[in-house]
């Protein structure tokens, strides 16, 4: 156990910023996330602007936040299902190809990697700044989201990380 | 008690997260066997679970260049 021990120590642990909200990079993100979680890693995501858009309760389109465009914002950007492609979304049918793609290859669909991502301990804080601006409370988030956190508590949680962008 | 866990339809990283799951409902002393492809699966599975403080009990290939992993927790 001694030996096994000395090697997870030497492991870095990993912290992936969300801030795209394209289902294609979301996906990196996730297979990331589980593939580290699930070698001994520990992971940790942190959602902010467009990223957040994954962790919404309500999967479609809803007009969240209280002021006229923080709604609007919410309405256009949608859920879970909404997530555009980086590249030919072509008005969101790309999207539900992909999935279909995925599901003939036998590939983990968004929902599977973030169940596993939960059920193997990865944190997920969401950022309370882009929060804020778009009109986002934690209630409207999934239950998954360990904390709404800032820049220097998302810093001290990574100390020993490595940090990926997405 | 010994379970059994089939991941050659499964691809990355759900190949390791299902034997990694599988392994945390199991009791310690309880052995999992996974049959598995060659190639990613059999590189990162058994080593991952040595990690873990696992004991790898045996490899042995079956047909189709699959693998049958022995694990006990």
């Amino acid at each position: 156990m001694g030996l096994w021990g000395c090697c997870m120590e030497s492991k870095k642990d990993l912290t992936i910023v969300c801030f795209s909200g394209e289902f294609d990079k979301l996906l990196a993100a996730f297979t990331i996330a589980t593939g580290a979680a699930a070698t001994n890693r520990k992971v940790t995501m942190f959602f902010t602007f467009w990223g957040l858009n994954a962790l919404k309760k309500a999967d479609g389109r809803r007009a969240l936040g209280k002021d006229l465009l923080s709604r609007a914002f919410n309405w256009l950007m949608g859920g879970r299902k909404q997530l555009p492609l980086s590249r030919f979304n072509f008005a969101g049918i790309s999207p539900k190809l992909m999935r279909g793609m995925m599901r003939k290859n036998n590939v983990a669909q968004l929902e599977e990697l973030m169940e596993a991502a939960h059920a193997l301990g990865v944190r997920i804080f969401a950022c309370e700044m882009s929060m804020h601006i778009l009109g986002v409370r934690q209630d409207d988030l999934i239950d998954e989201v360990q904390s709404v956190v800032g820049v220097a508590t998302f810093l001290n949680e990574s100390e020993n990380a490595h940090i990926i962008f997405i | 008690m010994k379970h059994f866990l089939d991941i050659t339809h499964e691809t990355c990283p759900m190949t390791f997260v299902k034997v990694k799951l599988q392994l945390a409902k199991m009791a310690k002393g309880e052995e999992l066997e996974v049959l598995l492809n060659k190639g990613e699966p059999l590189e990162n599975v058994p080593r991952s679970c040595e990690e873990q403080g696992y004991e790898v009990l045996s490899v042995e290939p079956t047909d189709n260049d699959r693998y049958l992993v022995l694990i006990r927790k």
